[in-house]
């Protein structure tokens, strides 16, 4: 557990996030969508998708415990599994008690999605039994996926401060899903197209160490912890309790039709706690997150299917219209200056990954 | 190095500039030895296209020699001498990947900017406003060329500057607009525009097999170049055109219209105005009396070819006609690295010299001057080459000597 401001200011600390109210919920648009919670504002609809996930969990639940043989049927699990279906029956009844205990029940949603990650595990285990119906146990896994979704919405909304920052976003790329996975499953490659990050190291045991770049010079560093991780599908990820930061992000990766590549869709979360770091969070992503986080897609995209990010003479500074430089070469003296000079500062992944990725038409 | 610069509407400026790096890891730095100015240009020069910044290089129509490539670049040695196309095209994303260059969707770093004016980004295009990646371009000593392993192709030394050059834009996209327009024999094409990228059209509709050429305009010299590419001609300030086509096809209309006339985009715009782009968006109008001519001139189930640049919306648009005749529109930025491997066999092969067009060679130090001729049709100015090291440097040999060259 580290967290420390540079600059040496130390900021106040809250233990707990779910302290603040939650922002409304947000329904999201065609391509990405941002809320910025207003102080105040009711958080109905997100505590309304949480009891809608708490009467499936009391429904699904009571299934697993009464009736595990037609779940395992339903699932195309095999039989012998009652027992471990009726051990997640329970985990699911107390997900669901949880959730309506709690007037603001962040940690029971939290835990869902753990669920949901155990949950997609054990189909995946479940597959490889002789005696599995892989088409159910696919179906089954679709609409886990699915529900995973909506819990780490909720969750994450749930957790979302007051001055909180809630962006999300999608790519296609032109990747197999597996290759895209693994890439961003390494942690420390996130800086290379995120611009608020500076580094991002990897712990192990699912756990990493985050330095952002903060307002005027400063930088804020947090731990987070792997919530779930699925092999090719979905990567969720929070900061550690205590934390400076409260931090929550989800990556989803589904192959795209026609062998098309992979469709990547990433939501990220920062809300603020007390104190001086906590009121610098909000900035974290610049004055447009959505835009930013769009933006860093975009470069990910650039990364994955060209081997860097992709620069103009006008974007050596960053591709805002505040950063923009003339259409013209910099000076040497310019491109000291510059931060953003990704190909000096990057190993280019396409030679990181040989010859194989190179032109296929040529 | 030296480089022609945007200040502001008619307002350039040859001075010294840093010289171009490598920025990314597919980049080549190319030395210029010709490079032109396009009809787009001058809708820059005139003001009319947004997000361009003071100090913005111009041109994206340039070749040279090849003095030093980045570490991914495995196809190109310094001192080859290559063409440049237009569009910067990564090779690896799914467009690409369909030989759909100009949609490129790696190339644009400014992608957002693009996508608030059209929905979807195009492809980075040298030269051309930031809302096409703010890239520095090719009236200049010397040029970065991003993705250099895809784009620019090595010409044969026995081929002159001028031959070759036009193979970076107007050649392939009058070629396109020809191409689009799925030419059988027997079929008449009406093109309008005869510009330089109309004479490609001319000349390409001709090579894919059409029987009669018809090409209007207003400008005596580019209808006299357009009969000598052997189109029939239409002035517009003599003849009713619909009526001229309507005549000379017997009342069935051309197979096929191609658009070379494209329009300026009325946009004031500026690099800190997002609003302005939506604004003009919504209340400004591209002029298509071109395209709604067309349409209306074309023959029942035939096919429109828009080549001629666009930038926003238009008006009074004739649906109506091209729903209910089963008119065909197709359109596009050319891909021009789908194109300029055959189009160089064409030119080895003796099918055509591309060099015709040029009516004008100056030195970069004058392309204000130059810019001036162009937009004011001064001195029968149909097409300018700029040569960086100055005229003289040994690239004029292939000079032709025809009406057209002014020395």
């Amino acid at each position: 557990m580290s967290t420390k401001l540079q600059t040496g200011m130390m900021g106040q600390r809250n233990s707990s996030a779910s302290d603040f109210e939650p922002s409304a919920f947000s329904s999201g648009g065609a391509n990405y969508s941002v809320e910025r919670a207003k102080p105040g504002l009711p958080s109905s609809s997100a505590k309304r998708l949480a009891k809608g996930l708490g009467w499936f969990s009391v429904g699904l639940g009571l299934a697993e415990l009464l009736a595990p043989r037609a779940i395992a049927n339903i699932s195309g699990v095999s039989k012998e599994r009652t027992g471990l279906i009726r051990l997640y029956g329970l985990r699911e009844l107390a997900a669901g008690i949880a959730i309506f205990s709690q007037e603001k029940p962040t940690e029971a949603v939290w835990s869902r999605v753990a669920g949901d990650a155990l949950d997609l595990v054990s189909l995946g285990v479940a597959c490889t039994s002789p005696d599995a119906k892989r088409g159910r146990i696919t179906f089954a896994t679709a609409n886990v996926l699915a529900v995973t979704a909506l819990d780490v919405i909720c969750a994450m909304q749930l957790s979302n401060g007051n001055h909180g920052i809630q962006a999300k976003a999608s790519c296609i790329v032109n990747r197999p899903p597996d290759e895209v996975y693994n890439f961003w499953r390494n942690f420390q490659n996130l800086p290379r197209f995120m611009r608020h990050l500076e580094s991002v190291e990897d712990l192990g045991e699912g756990r990493s160490h985050w330095v952002a770049k903060g307002p005027a010079g400063m930088s804020v560093e947090w731990d987070a912890t792997i919530i779930a991780d699925v092999p090719g599908e979905v990567i969720t990820w929070r900061s550690q309790e205590n934390s400076d930061v409260d931090h929550a992000g989800a990556v989803r990766f589904e192959r795209a039709t026609g062998g098309r590549g992979t469709i990547v869709k990433v939501n990220f979360q920062y809300n603020p706690i007390a104190g001086v770091i906590g009121a610098s969070v909000a900035k974290l992503f610049g004055e447009e997150p959505e835009q930013q986080l769009d933006d860093d897609l975009r470069r990910f995209k650039q990364v994955m299917e060209v081997g860097e990010v992709v620069i103009s003479d006008a974007t050596l500074l960053g591709t805002g219209y505040m950063e923009q430089r003339p259409g013209r070469p910099a000076a040497a003296s310019e491109l000291e200056d510059a931060d953003a000079m990704p190909s000096q500062t990057m190993t280019s992944y396409e030679s990181e990954r040989g010859s194989e990725g190179g032109m296929t038409q040529r | 190095m030296k480089a022609n610069c945007w200040y502001g509407k008619t307002m350039l400026s040859v001075e010294e500039v840093p010289d171009p790096q490598i920025l990314n890891q597919r980049d080549a730095i190319v030395k210029i030895t010709s490079t032109a100015i396009c009809g787009s240009d001058l809708h820059l020069y005139n003001g009319f296209i947004p997000t361009m910044q003071k100090g913005d290089i111009l041109g994206h129509e340039f070749m040279g020699e090849v003095v030093e490539v980045g570490r991914e670049v495995h196809n190109l040695r310094v001192g080859d001498r290559v063409v440049v196309p237009f569009p910067i095209a990564c090779g690896n994303c799914f467009f690409c990947q369909q030989q759909m260059f100009s949609l490129c969707e790696n190339s644009n770093p400014n992608a957002w900017m693009a996508e608030k004016m059209f929905g979807h980004s195009p492809a980075g295009i040298f030269g051309y406003s930031h809302l096409t990646g703010g890239y520095a371009g090719g009236q200049a000593e010397y040029a970065r060329v991003p993705f250099a392993d895809v784009g620019p192709i090595k010409v044969p030394e026995h081929l002159a500057d001028e031959q070759v050059l036009f193979l970076s834009d107007i050649f392939p996209t009058g070629y396109m607009g020809a191409e689009m327009c799925d030419i059988k024999p027997g079929d008449t094409i009406a093109i309008w525009g005869c510009g330089p990228v109309g004479q490609f059209s001319i000349r390409s509709a001709f090579l894919l097999g059409a029987e009669r050429v018809i090409a209007i305009d207003q400008v005596p010299e580019r209808l006299k170049m357009a009969q000598e590419g052997g189109a029939e001609t239409i002035n517009y300030e003599e003849q009713n055109v619909y009526e001229a086509l309507m005549d000379m096809t017997g009342g069935r209309g051309p197979d096929a219209c191609i658009d070379d006339v494209g329009l300026e985009a009325h946009t004031p715009g500026s690099i800190f105005a997002y609003d302005r782009i939506k604004q003009a968006m919504m209340l400004e109008t591209d002029r298509p009396h071109a395209l709604r001519e067309a349409i209306m001139c074309c023959r029942n189930g035939g096919i429109i070819s828009v080549i001629g640049v666009y930038g926003g919306f238009i008006d009074k648009f004739p649906m109506g006609s091209v729903m209910n005749r089963s008119l065909t529109i197709k359109t596009g930025q050319a891909h021009v690295q789908r194109y300029m491997r055959p189009l160089l066999q064409m030119i080895e092969n003796g099918d055509i010299d591309p060099s015709f067009v040029i009516t004008h060679r100056m030195s970069l130090k004058d392309a204000p001057e130059a810019y001036d001729m162009f937009k004011n049709k001064r001195d029968n100015c149909i097409k300018v080459v700029l040569k960086p090291n100055g005229y003289d440097n040994g690239y004029g040999a292939a000079a032709k000597d025809d009406s057209y060259v002014i020395h």
